[in-house]
């Protein structure tokens, strides 16, 4: 049996669009990937808790809200004291290429902001994860 | 995190520490060389709990009811692990793993442990490793483990492989259904459940299942026919009650040593049956042997029974010496 990749699609906080997190899962889907989505309005508690029952390989927030400065590093504090500290945060939305550079210095993977194709993201997911799966 | 050695596996899953048993659940789902030599450490921590299968077809409410029969029980002190399984694609092999989302409820309790299996081209609505994950759970501490599945209309018998109590949940839209589903989905049941009872048709449904139910009797024991609403939590404290009334009834007159003798014919069937299908029948000799075979039937004019024997008889020997498990 193969090992797929595994990607946990989250919505944090009070961001209540869910259209293009729902347009990756699929695109994720249709290249083989597992998904699993938590639906809305979840806090970083809940989606960690979810990413550690679940192993993911990838957590991936898709925020358009503008709390992506607050959300994605209380996440990434959380995985890393979960145990998942070598897992990739990923995800997109509306986050301004400045922003994302800041992320990316604590340590959260690439981000995908408005115009980003899904080929890309697909790509992505399908290089990084074997390569983190690989170091570990 | 490094990975988990075999005996920190060990220790975590017995521990109920969640990482080690997500860990854990990985490796035997995607039949990892050290799961077996895992499940074999565990053997003396796994058999406790009951195993409570959820099955129906698509949009019966499975994992709303699921939701909150997990709810009532952990308010009840019980500690339960959930296997939600859904399809994968059959064309590109990925899978939306859905049931998550109706669980989150459950899962703000701590005790509860909700895994997502994708099916991964198994009929019968479950990953093939969907029993071990439950032996995992088992093993964690948790007292009952739901299964829930996909509602497919065949080969229900995977259900039934590996639950001690094998739920079929309705709604009062199936009642055609009923009818064309004798076979398979109506057989397993040890229990029926109308969901959305507050439905128009929900009396003729469960007058149709009590009727049904006088065939499917085991051990003197009838399914019984409970109606739910499981957004409102109604018959949902019954739906608990009936679970923890069958565990008890289980564990009197070997009735439980006889289900789990029944569950594990069928795992050691299922795991020579797909060994013979994926590491002979797919072994290249064969495959070659099976397009000689075509090509003779093909250029001659003899029955396709003798070119399959002609083929059987040119690679029985090679089975002798494959290893299929």
């Amino acid at each position: 049996m193969a090992r797929r990749l595994k990607i946990l699609l989250a919505k944090a906080g009070l961001d209540g669009h869910d259209r293009g997190v729902k347009v990756v899962a699929r695109a994720l889907r249709d290249a083989g990937m597992e998904i699993v989505y938590t639906g809305l309005h979840q806090t970083p508690e809940q989606i960690v808790n979810a990413a550690v029952q679940e192993d993911v390989d990838a957590v991936c927030l898709s925020i358009l809200s503008g709390a992506h400065m607050t959300l994605f590093p209380l996440v990434k504090e959380l995985m890393n004291e979960a145990g998942m500290e070598d897992v990739l945060l990923s995800g997109g939305g509306i986050i301004p290429d400045d922003d994302m550079e800041e992320l990316s210095g604590l340590g959260v993977g690439r981000l995908f902001g408005p115009g980003s194709s899904l080929r890309s993201i697909v790509a992505y997911f399908q290089e990084e994860i074997p390569r983190r799966r690989s170091a570990r | 995190m490094a990975r988990h050695t075999l005996s920190e596996l060990v220790e975590g899953v017995r521990n109920g520490e969640r990482l080690a048993i997500a860990r854990a659940l990985t490796q035997v789902e995607n039949g990892e060389p050290g799961s077996w030599a895992l499940l074999k450490q565990l053997r003396p921590d796994i058999g406790g709990a009951l195993r409570v299968g959820l099955t129906g077809p698509p949009g019966a409410g499975k994992s709303t009811l699921a939701d909150a029969l997990v709810r009532e029980l952990s308010r009840r002190g019980h500690k339960l692990g959930v296997v939600a399984v859904d399809p994968s694609s059959p064309f590109s092999g990925g899978a939306l793993l859905g049931d998550r989302v109706r669980l989150l409820k459950a899962t703000e309790n701590p005790d509860v442990f909700v895994r997502s299996m994708a099916s991964r081209g198994c009929l019968g609505g479950l990953a093939r490793t969907t029993a071990e994950a439950a032996d995992i759970l088992d093993a964690a501490g948790k007292d009952i483990v739901v299964i829930e599945t996909v509602g497919v209309g065949q080969s229900e018998l995977a259900v039934a492989s590996a639950c001690d109590l094998t739920v079929v949940i309705l709604v009062p839209e199936s009642g055609g259904m009923v009818q064309a589903m004798k076979a398979g989905l109506m057989e397993i049941a040890d229990l029926f459940v109308v969901n959305k009872s507050d439905r128009p048709g929900s009396d003729e449904m469960k007058f149709q299942l009590i009727d049904a139910s006088r065939y499917l009797i085991w051990e003197g024991r009838r399914p019984s026919v409970l109606m739910t609403s499981a957004i409102s939590d109604l018959g949902v404290p019954e739906l608990a009650d009936e679970v923890l009334g069958y565990r008890e009834w289980l564990q009197e007159g070997g009735r439980k040593e006889k289900k789990r003798r029944d569950q594990t014919k069928v795992r050691i069937r299922e795991l020579v049956r797909s060994g013979l299908e994926e590491r002979f029948l797919e072994s290249p000799e064969v495959q070659e042997a099976l397009d000689n075979a075509a090509e003779e039937f093909r250029a001659e004019d003899g029955s396709l029974v003798e070119s399959a024997r002609k083929f059987w008889n040119s690679v029985r020997s090679d089975l002798s010496r494959s290893d299929i498990v």
